[in-house]
């Protein structure tokens, strides 16, 4: 089934993707056609089958919580678009509902 | 004495030892090498040439130490000249994943796996292209540009660490850091027609590699033979406190001197030799299972009868992590940033500006497979039929010691070739997908060539953490033929 062109822009904002009205529709078709191939998975019986989240036969490894130095704060900065006061600088969250 | 870029990364490591060669003099061949055939192959996003001759300097003042106490340990990997997959972070250096997004980006930290090879005394000569984000089968997906094959530069060198297989192919550098998440070594290798070792997953570190999808993405190598991959191997192989997915498990040492098949049981999937694969391939495929059966293999047919699955499973899996590990990117840490009229602003029109149209399509997937209302239908069921592929495989390996099949169902194509067609290029990895979804290691290899002269490769595929014997079967193959020395036409 394909998907609508609002469901398309529900998941791009979902996914926070600005796009183009072009994009939008390429995107529409591309998808659907997508989905149509995995909807084969549905005929699977898999009532009795547990899912693979990993394959890794490992517990979750625990370490000692020993402290040790992070990486210098200027390092840390120097790839952010803006900082200020070692920190990173947004632009304001909620401005206006003070 | 050979031109230095045309001898192996073991006989140039020997050549370093007998002090006939310096660090310096390989480097120096390797970085006039690319001077002069990267600007037709484009495998290179960075050359790092000041931190590549100040480590061939170190390297050679080491050698000559080595040389007056030779008992003393010396890794092979010390002195050699390699690329690295520019996913992987080396610290300071421009690491972009192939992408705008991350356009000027310098880490703060070094890839485990990097900085073992650095320790070992690699010299890093540069990172080289990949598919955006390492999501693509051709290497056409970067933003930068694509790489050619060097057998034919109107092709693709496969993908995604399609500048690696490149850079090896064409002689730039001994070896290359790659990752496959769904085939991305074990692809462009075969395009290539040379040696990509796909790990077990969880074998080698991937603290520092730029996540894509994180129950399927390996670190791994490409080299010229099964020989050349084993140094880098047994380097980067092995546990790393800071990757808690790493298996505590030690490599054992990888012996080729004991390659031996004969009584090896070699499984050949009936289910990897369907309609629609190019009749050179499944020739040279079939032929190169012939050698290992003269070689005194046993040949046994098998199924494993999920196969057709696992690309609707891969396809919505990797899709869905990857939309998780890639909302990361936000333009608040790294990256240029777009508009700053409102934080949502600033998400929406940086990634929407600069993320490339692969990427998003991906992110779009895997946002819808997880969202509400569609999880159990797509995730889910797709999580679940992960578990048949993986039970095929172990089925299989109950009853044989390695799997034979093709590696991709054609040679290399035509950049352009797949055009806007997405689904037509996720059939590309068909074969190589299923490997991922089980966690098991996977090795391919040149075995043969087209009608157009472009390489064919063999995938071998062993259950978990027996690299050793996939890499012996490998290297028993190459000491009994000689597709493996077979050079592009540059």
């Amino acid at each position: 089934m394909p998907l609508t062109i609002e469901e398309v822009r529900h998941i791009a904002h979902l996914a926070r993707l600005k796009l183009t009205p072009e994009e939008e529709g390429r995107y529409r078709q591309q998808l659907s056609a997508i989905l149509d191939h995995a909807a084969r998975l549905a005929e699977v019986d898999t009532a009795s089958i547990p899912p693979t989240a990993t394959v890794l036969p490992l517990q979750a490894p625990l370490r000692a919580d020993e402290p040790r130095p992070g990486l210098p704060l200027s390092l840390i900065l120097a790839n952010a678009a803006a900082s200020e006061d070692g920190m990173f600088r947004i632009p304001p969250v909620f401005e206006g509902e003070a | 004495m050979p031109h230095p870029t045309d001898l192996s990364l073991l006989e140039a490591a020997s050549a370093l030892r007998d002090g006939q060669l310096s660090s310096r003099d390989l480097t120096q061949a390797c970085l006039e090498r690319i001077d002069r055939l990267d600007s037709q192959l484009h495998a290179f996003l960075a050359l790092t040439p000041e931190l590549a001759l100040s480590q061939a300097d170190a390297a050679d003042g080491r050698l000559a130490e080595w040389r007056r106490d030779p008992a003393s340990p010396l890794p092979i990997t010390w002195g050699i000249p390699i690329a690295i997959k520019d996913v992987l972070c080396l610290e300071g250096v421009p690491t972009t994943a192939g992408s705008r997004i991350l356009e000027g980006f310098r880490p703060p930290y070094t890839a485990t796996s990097v900085g073992r090879l650095v320790s070992a005394g690699a010299v890093i000569l540069g990172k080289t292209n990949t598919d955006e984000f390492a999501m693509g089968s051709s290497t056409e997906n970067s933003a930068y540009g694509p790489t050619r094959n060097p057998w034919d530069l109107a092709r693709v060198p496969g993908g995604s660490s399609g500048g690696s297989a490149a850079a090896v192919s064409a002689r730039l550098c001994f070896a290359a850091l790659g990752t496959d998440t769904g085939g991305s070594i074990r692809q462009p290798a075969s395009f290539c027609g040379i040696s990509g070792l796909k790990p077990t997953y969880g074998r080698v570190s991937r603290y520092g590699l730029i996540a894509f999808g994180s129950s399927l993405d390996t670190v791994g190598v490409l080299a010229r033979s099964a020989a050349d991959v084993v140094p880098l191997f047994t380097v980067i192989a092995g546990h790393d406190p800071l990757d808690s997915t790493s298996t505590p498990d030690p490599l054992p040492e990888v012996r080729l001197d004991e390659a031996d098949p004969r009584g090896l049981r070699i499984g050949v999937p009936q289910e990897y030799f369907i309609e629609g694969i190019q009749p050179d391939v499944e020739r040279a495929v079939r032929a190169a299972i012939e050698v290992f059966r003269s070689l005194g293999a046993e040949v046994i047919s098998l199924h494993l009868p999920h196969t057709d699955l696992a690309l609707p499973v891969y396809y919505l899996i990797a899709p869905a992590e990857a939309s998780a590990n890639l909302a990361r990117y936000d333009a608040v840490r790294f990256g240029p940033r777009r508009s700053e009229s409102s934080l949502t602003e600033q998400y929406l029109e940086t990634r929407g500006q600069l993320f490339g149209s692969e990427v998003k399509r991906r992110i779009m997937l895997g946002t819808y497979a997880l969202s509400a209302g569609y999880y159990d239908a797509y995730y889910a069921q797709a999580q679940k039929v992960r578990t048949l592929i993986k039970a095929d495989f172990d089925t299989a390996f109950q009853a044989v010691d390695l799997i034979a099949c093709p590696v991709a169902p054609t040679t290399a194509f035509a950049i352009g070739a797949h055009g806007d067609d997405p689904l037509s290029m996720y059939l590309e990895d068909v074969f190589t997908l299923p490997a991922n979804l089980a966690g098991v290691p996977g090795i391919a290899f040149p075995v043969g060539f087209d009608s157009h002269h472009l390489p064919v490769g063999l995938q071998l595929n062993a259950p978990r953490l027996e690299e050793p014997r996939l890499l012996q079967a490998c290297h028993a193959f190459q000491q009994a033929t000689g597709w493996h020395k077979e050079q592009p036409p540059l």
